[in-house]
């Protein structure tokens, strides 16, 4: 799948600022007025940021309030429903902690539970495919899970714990390629499955519809990731995982070791979120005779 | 509305035969030329002269190579356009509602003004059925010529959708999948075809009638009485031809 820069950047973004929004909610780190102020600003940032940048993909943004109406069926719906009830109960939970200085436990119960709802319908945007195998797994939900607890976690400075999420992401994210490998071939992704011609014997195009490229091949017959696939996961299970935990669990805590775990925590998180699209096959590939074994 | 009709009046469709098409493209070109100055915005092109020219086409033909052990290969010409599924993932998947199924023919449709063009329903579709206009940012498919098939100001052997009326080898077939008895039904039924991709579990109305057997053609026997006149061993080179000819040999 093509990597698009705005729903790397959507995805990455939003599912810090929801993590370390659901933190803040349940009252953790316990702060109050500027300190607060701050924190909460930075959640929302990222959140409201990523979302935003959702859009810049669309081909008529303007109409993006239409997007909430079909949520009986579409989980791209749901993500909106959800992001927005989870920014508004968890708006409500700061605004009191801040400018009240009250604590509205359950009020923050609910906008932190809001928020982990609204990162799995993101992660269900791709789970649900089931023309993208790759995706089509329940370990893309636990992966976009325990990115945002774990960065949430780091955001708000809660080390030790997010050392913990840290190497639990990292088994989900190993689980999530061990399973993706096998997927395209479970699927039953040949051309001769594709084409329905294999009972005649083994298919293989010979003529390309169009000479050039098109829309279905840009989006979706995406080639480099593939190629550079193992040394992208080693960078991803290094950085969002390895280093940081490491870092956070063998050196006293402080401003600058969670500064540096939260820079290589950032690396790994894009580079593991560039690979989770550009690796994935589409099976509309199988058509154009790619994704060969 | 996203949410599919549990089932619907009709199932309006295409048969199209992999045995006759020749691959000519012609239905390519009518259903751009029909669906660019009809219904929705037209089909665009970029850089259309240039070095890179791209489109958006509701139809395209891919040709395949078919080559079973010790047969000669097949050539299978293989007209994909949408497959008017029942189980759409295509139009459930849409937050906005403009992708839907309409409950008395089963056509899926698109309406262009709902359409954010997020592209989530062209990931949806197995067949690649689906493309996003690059100049109107809007998603285009196949309508089955909805704006032809009712259409009475159109004389009536017209009122069929452009690629089935073009198609100069007969290859495409228009018709109502839920009667037993229409032409689709019935050679659908005889020719033995299948759902396209039934692994994805889309449950297409449209049905591909696959390629009839071949003839063998058997390459041992004498089927040509010619061939024994004809010398098909190249007669032995002679000088530094002939040297090297051996000298490779030996390698
Ligand atoms: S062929 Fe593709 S676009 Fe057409 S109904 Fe089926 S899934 Fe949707
Ligand atoms: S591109 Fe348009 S039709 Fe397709 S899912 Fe998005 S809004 Fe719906
Ligand atoms: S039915 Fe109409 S829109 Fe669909 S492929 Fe044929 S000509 Fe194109």
């Amino acid at each position: 799948m093509h990597p698009a820069p705005s729903v790397i950047v959507f995805t990455a973004l939003s599912g810090l600022g929801f993590g370390l929004l659901a933190f803040l909610a349940l009252g953790i780190p316990d702060v109050s007025g500027t300190t607060a102020f701050i924190f909460f600003f930075l959640g929302y940032a990222l959140a409201v940021g990523g979302l935003i940048s959702s859009t810049f993909h669309l081909g008529n943004p303007q109409r993006a309030l239409k997007a909430f109406s079909q949520w009986r069926t579409s989980w791209l719906s749901r993500e909106g429903v959800f992001a927005v009830l989870a920014l508004s109960v968890t708006g409500i939970y700061a605004a009191a902690l801040i400018f009240l200085d009250q604590k509205l436990p359950v009020v923050g119960m609910i906008g932190a539970a809001l928020s982990m709802v609204s990162v799995f319908c993101t992660s269900m945007i791709y789970g649900q495919l089931k023309t993208v195998p790759r995706w089509n797994q329940p370990m893309t939900p636990a992966v976009f899970i325990f990115f945002t607890l774990a960065g949430g976690a780091l955001l708000a400075a809660q080390l030790k714990l997010a050392a913990l999420f840290m190497i639990i992401l990292g088994g989900a994210q190993l689980l999530h390629w061990m399973i993706g490998d096998k997927r395209l071939n479970q699927e039953g992704g040949t051309i001769e499955a594709a084409t329905g011609l294999g009972h005649l014997g083994k298919v293989r195009l010979l003529e390309s519809p169009h000479s050039g490229e098109n829309y279905l091949l840009k989006e979706m017959a995406h080639e480099v990731g593939r190629k550079h696939a193992s040394k992208l996961r080693m960078i991803t299970i290094l950085f969002a995982c390895a280093l940081p935990a490491l870092l956070l669990l063998f050196t006293t805590p402080g401003h600058a070791t969670a500064a540096i775990a939260i820079v290589l925590h950032l690396i790994g998180l894009f580079a593991g979120r560039w690979l989770f699209f550009a690796e994935a096959e589409h099976v509309v590939a199988l058509y154009y005779d790619r994704h060969r074994a | 509305m996203t949410t599919l009709p549990q089932t619907t009046q009709k199932k309006l469709g295409l048969a199209i035969d992999l045995d006759i098409c020749v691959g000519c493209h012609a239905c390519v070109i009518n259903c751009k030329e029909w669906n660019t100055s009809n219904y929705g915005a037209p089909l665009s092109d970029q850089d259309a002269y240039g070095a890179n020219p791209v489109g958006t086409f509701l139809n395209r033909i891919h040709t395949y190579e078919v080559k079973a052990e010790n047969k000669p290969a097949q050539t299978v010409h293989f007209p994909k356009s949408c497959l008017h599924c029942e189980d759409a993932p295509c139009v459930t998947v849409c937050p906005t509602g403009a992708s839907y199924k309409r409950v008395e023919d089963g056509i899926v449709l698109v309406n262009e003004s709902d359409c954010i063009g997020c592209g989530l329903c062209a990931w949806a579709c197995p067949y690649g059925a689906r493309e996003l206009d690059a100049k109107e940012g809007v998603m285009k498919k196949c309508t089955l010529c909805v704006d032809r098939i009712y259409n009475e100001n159109l004389p009536e052997e017209d009122r069929e959708p452009a690629c089935v009326r073009t198609c100069p080898a007969n290859a495409r077939h228009f018709g109502d999948f839920a009667d037993p008895d229409s032409n689709v039904s019935v050679m659908s039924r005889e020719r033995g075809a299948v759902p396209l991709f039934d692994e994805q579990g889309t449950k297409p109305v449209n049905r591909y009638l696959p390629p009839r057997p071949k003839a063998d053609i058997q390459t041992d026997g004498d089927i040509d009485i010619l061939a024994p006149f004809l010398d098909t061993t190249p007669s032995p080179q002679k000088g530094l031809l002939g040297w090297l000819d051996k000298a490779l040999e030996a390698i």
